[in-house]
Order: C-alpha cells, then sequence, then structure tokens
C-alpha cells in the first residue's frame, strides 16, 4: 500500500470538501431541525424537566455522521464514472491503497461534520464535562470508520444512480431509528421485534457509547459499545478492500 | 509468444481474439491486434462499436471475457500495476475534478504515480507550457472551456512520461478550431516523445490526418485494417456521384465501375470508379437522365460503407462536452 497514494486521494477529498461550502452548510440543515425542532418540540409538550432533548443529542450526532458518511461512500457511483476515480482507478496504485485514501477522505468529512454538531450540543443542549471531548470524539471515529466502509462497500457494488434513493430508505433511515437515537431501547415497554431489531443495529453500539460518555447513561456496558463497533468497523473494511478490488469501470 | 524482459517486446500493444460480454451482449467480439511502437493507431468506428470498451479492457478498467492482451509487454489480466505504469489515458467523458485547479489535478495525479516532489514540478510546468495553459494553471477547472480541459487531460496523461497514451474520442463535442488544436499537440508531442498513441474515434478526418495506420471497427469486430491509403486503394480511386434518374443496370455493364451506391429514398447514386478523369465520359453516356455530377477522391467514409453497409453518421454523439458535464452534474 503506497502511503503517498491515500495521501494523494485524502487531499483531493478534503480540497473538495472545503470548495463545496453549500453542501457543507446545508448538511447541518437537518440535523438542527432535528434537535431544536423534534428534540425541543418533544421535550415542551411532556413539559418539565424531561430532558428529552438531552436524550437525543447523542442520536442526533450519531445520525448527522451516518448520513454524511454513507453518502460520501455511496457517491463514488458517480464518481468512477465521472471525476477523479476513474483517473484514481488507473493510476499505478494498489486498490487497497485507494479504499484507505477514500475511508480517510469520508471520516474527515465526516468528523468536521460531527465535531462542529458537539460543539454547537456544548454550548446550547448540555455541558458535559470537558474531558468528555477525548472519549466522544474517539467514538465518533469509530462510526465514521465503520459507516464510511458501508458506503464504500454499497456504492463500489452498485452500479446506477437510481441506488441511491433505495440506500436511503432501505440502510440509512433503518440504521437511524432502529439504533435507538430517539428512544432507550433498554426500556421494559418497548415492543419486542423493535427490540430486537435494535439489538442487531451496529448503530445501537455508537448511539449507546455516545449517549455513555455525553450524558452518563447508557444501557450496554461500553466495552460491549466499542467491541461492535471495531468488529463491525472490521468486516465493513475487509469486505470494501475486496469489493475496491473487483471493482470495474462503468459504461 | 511470451516476452520474457521489458526491453525485448516489439510491439506496443498485443491483442489475440479479445472479447467482452455484457451479459448476452458482445460488446468487443474477438479482436486482433498488433500496434508498432512509436505509431499513432486510430480506432474508428461508430458509436457503439466497442471501441471504448477496446480501450477499458487495455488499460485495465474492465476485465476481458476471453482473449489476451498484452500492453508494454505485460498481461492485462496478469499485470495490471505494471500495465498502469505504463500507460496514460485521456478518457472520452470528462475526468478532471472541477473543484480543483489545473495545477492541483497535476499534482495529485504526480503522488498518484509516484513522482518526487522536484521531478514533479519540473514536469507539471513543462507539460503546462506544451498544452499552452501556464497562465490558467491557478484557476479552478470550473473556469475552463471544452477545449482546455482536454488539453489538462492530455497533459495529465503524458505527465508520468508514459510509453503508451490512450485517448478516447480526444476532441469528441469540441468546435472545429479547439479540434484542430488538439490535433497539432498530439502529433507534436506524441512524435516528438516517440509515444506509441491508441485513438479512438468517429470522425473520419481525424483518423485519416493523424494516424498512421487505421483499424475500422463495427458491431464489436474489426472489419479492415491498415493505413488510410492503403485502406482507400482497396476499394478504388473515385467517386462519382450521378443524380438524375440513372440507369444502375446499364452502369453495372461497365469494366471501369467497381461498385455502385444508391441510398434508398434518395435520388443520387455513388459510383467506385478506377480512374474518373479517364472514364467519365463512359459513364455519362450511358447513365440516362443525369441532372448533375460531382466528381471526388475516395474517403475513409467510403470505405467504411464498403465494409459495412452503412455509413459513419457523424451527427451522432455531437452533442458538445459542456453539455455533458452539466448532465452529469445536474444527475448527482
Amino acid at each position: 500500500m503506497g502511503l503517498s497514494g491515500v495521501y494523494a486521494i485524502w487531499l483531493r477529498e478534503i480540497k473538495v470538501f472545503i470548495r463545496e461550502k453549500e453542501r457543507v452548510i446545508s448538511s447541518f440543515v437537518s440535523p438542527l431541525l432535528w434537535l431544536f425542532i423534534f428534540g425541543g418540540g418533544i421535550s415542551g409538550s411532556i413539559g418539565g424537566e424531561s430532558g428529552y432533548q438531552e436524550f437525543i443529542f447523542p442520536g442526533i450526532l450519531t445520525m448527522s455522521i451516518l448520513f454524511s458518511s454513507i453518502f460520501f461512500g455511496v457517491y463514488i457511483i458517480w464518481d468512477r464514472k465521472l471525476d477523479f476515480l476513474k483517473e484514481v482507478l488507473v493510476a499505478p496504485v494498489s486498490r487497497s491503497t485507494v479504499f484507505f485514501g477514500k475511508l480517510l477522505g469520508g471520516m474527515t468529512d465526516a468528523m468536521i461534520h460531527g465535531i462542529i454538531l458537539l460543539l454547537l450540543g456544548y454550548i446550547f443542549i448540555v455541558q458535559f464535562p470537558l474531558i468528555s471531548f477525548l472519549p466522544a470524539i474517539l467514538i465518533m471515529l469509530l462510526i465514521t470508520w465503520s459507516m464510511v466502509s458501508l458506503g464504500l462497500v454499497i456504492g463500489a457494488n452498485m452500479s446506477t444512480q437510481e441506488g441511491f434513493g433505495l440506500v436511503q430508505n432501505f440502510v440509512i433511515w433503518p440504521l437511524f431509528f432502529f439504533s435507538g437515537a430517539l428512544f432507550d431501547v433498554s426500556s421494559s415497554n418497548l415492543p419486542d421485534f423493535i427490540k430486537t431489531i435494535s439489538h442487531l443495529d451496529p448503530l445501537t453500539y455508537g448511539v449507546d457509547a455516545l449517549r455513555t460518555v455525553i450524558i452518563g447513561e447508557g444501557a450496554f456496558p461500553i466495552l460491549l459499545d466499542i467491541s461492535v463497533l471495531v468488529v463491525f468497523g472490521l468486516v465493513c473494511s475487509y469486505i470494501g478492500i475486496i469489493s475496491f478490488g473487483r471493482m470495474q469501470q462503468i459504461k | 509468444m511470451i516476452y520474457r524482459t521489458i526491453s525485448d517486446y516489439m510491439f506496443a500493444i498485443e491483442i489475440e481474439n479479445l472479447t467482452k460480454k455484457f451479459g448476452d451482449f458482445t460488446a468487443v467480439d474477438s479482436i486482433s491486434l498488433k500496434i508498432k511502437r512509436g505509431e499513432i493507431f486510430g480506432l474508428l468506428g461508430p458509436n457503439g462499436a466497442g471501441k471504448t470498451t477496446t480501450i477499458s479492457m487495455l488499460s485495465t478498467l474492465i476485465r476481458p471475457t476471453s482473449g489476451i492482451a498484452r500492453v508494454a509487454g505485460y498481461d492485462v489480466l496478469k499485470d495490471p500495476l505494471k500495465v498502469r505504469q505504463n500507460i496514460g489515458i485521456v478518457f472520452q467523458e470528462p475526468s478532471v475534478d472541477d473543484l480543483l485547479t489545473g495545477r492541483e489535478n497535476l499534482e495529485l495525479h504526480a503522488m498518484l504515480y509516484g513522482m518526487d516532489r522536484k521531478e514533479m514540478n519540473e514536469r507539471i510546468d513543462e507539460m503546462l507550457n506544451l498544452v499552452e495553459l501556464s497562465d490558467r494553471a491557478d484557476d479552478l477547472v470550473r473556469k475552463y472551456s471544452g477545449g482546455m480541459r482536454r488539453r489538462l487531460e492530455i497533459a495529465r496523461g503524458l505527465l508520468h512520461t508514459p510509453k503508451i497514451l490512450f485517448l478516447d474520442e480526444p476532441t469528441l463535442g469540441l468546435d472545429p478550431a479547439s479540434r484542430r488544436t488538439i490535433w497539432h499537440y498530439i502529433e507534436t508531442i506524441t512524435k516528438e516523445k516517440k509515444i506509441t498513441t491508441i485513438l479512438t474515434t468517429h470522425y473520419l478526418e481525424e483518423a485519416d490526418s493523424l494516424c498512421d495506420r487505421i483499424a475500422i471497427i463495427d458491431k464489436g469486430r474489426i472489419v479492415v485494417e491498415g493505413t488510410s491509403n492503403e485502406l482507400k486503394s482497396k476499394i478504388g480511386e473515385d467517386i462519382i456521384r450521378l443524380t438524375g434518374s440513372i440507369s444502375i443496370s446499364n452502369l453495372r455493364r461497365l469494366k471501369c465501375v467497381k461498385k455502385i451506391n444508391s441510398e434508398p429514398g434518395k435520388n443520387h447514386v455513388d459510383l467506385v470508379v478506377e480512374d474518373a478523369a479517364k472514364n467519365l465520359q463512359k459513364v455519362l453516356s450511358i447513365a440516362g437522365k443525369v441532372d448533375s455530377v460531382e466528381v471526388r477522391r475516395v474517403s475513409l467514409d467510403d470505405v467504411f460503407l464498403h465494409y459495412t453497409g452503412r455509413y459513419i453518421h457523424e451527427e451522432n454523439g455531437e452533442d458538445s462536452i459542456m453539455n455533458r458535464i452539466a448532465t452529469y452534474r445536474s444527475n448527482r
């Protein structure tokens, strides 16, 4: 694996990211709506010290990372028809180099989103101890790693752009809704099927880990959360490298 | 024949029975070719003939269904990285990054090809000079015209001094003036640096004026191959076009008339004739009621017609490069 190749691909992603300001800004709209309108609204109607907005903050943070990560990965459908990826695929660099370059690029994008939202949350929603920033950022790194990998796996195996809508409806929203971003997965009142699927959703453990370090409430031991994220990330990266190796040009 | 070292390969490209199927559709049907080092070789054919698929297989972007292809002495299936090290490519669809400057596009390319910094900066300046983009090097590519993008892509394809350059429809969608400029660059650069060049095109004029040798490709098969002059002389020397009510049966009797082409619904007839200056009188005397006569040299279009039964219709795929970029952008 060539490090200069990885660096070149990463550098390209960052330059493009920084120059597409409109897209970056617009990607904050929906997490902020969820956080302040949905979260604030539910909190207000339940009344009193419900703390619902604080409760969903780690979930919305995860959602924002989830969206930017997966879309980054799926975007390579376009990328390899046009743009830079086609040029990368004929360059004398191995496909795992290409994969890691893309992975790091996508993780940087998603982390910039996540950190900005984390700061907004710290200022407006919940003043967690400053020391918690470090574990929060590490957990966010794990989530972006596994989710960008998942996106790249999907992008490398899909051949038409019609798949975008399918990914949103059949991957992103289910991952998000079952993850316990908006509710407590350990609650005994949950219908069984929700509970079962939630336990199978890898993102559940990401949300839980963030919730543990940010507001100190978790459904699972943090070590379990981290183990699930690491295993899921490894599996996705492995499949991703294989998928990139097989990837051919689209006509 | 298997080449053991890099230095003793004779042909830049060797293809044997190369085939690519997409499901039931055979895009490239068992083609065989040998391309000599240093020549400009043209794959001429209409859209959908299999030109791009062939280039994609040679540049390791698509795996062949069957057959063998060796590029710069390396097998595309066994040694794809070695092949990639030795080739440069300019794609049919735009592939430079809009949001980067011209120079940044070249820098990323240099990094991907493992060039060191000093070499990189020297080569980039040299190539920018060559395609006359030095003064626009630090503008975003978004602000470039179609012709400038193409020139940047050619500079990029040559940046790492490849032995073989692939150009997939290098002037598609460009206006005639830019087209000529691009031809000029291709010709001077590849001749000067002795780079083997394979270009695909459906512009007859492009194949005629640029290429040392041409293969006409239609429906995935190579129908004929040779220099432009060889191809033309194979089918005759001159074309006489007669308009009016022409008696084809009379003309068939003439020995100097090698072939008669008439298109349904049109009242003109094209005759492939050995020596029009000498035989025109004879032709006119028995042709029937002739309203007008036109005599011209055989063109590659006639060659194409002769072998495939159709003309290459140049209006296909003629929409401009900027339109195509716009289409892709809006689809994102």
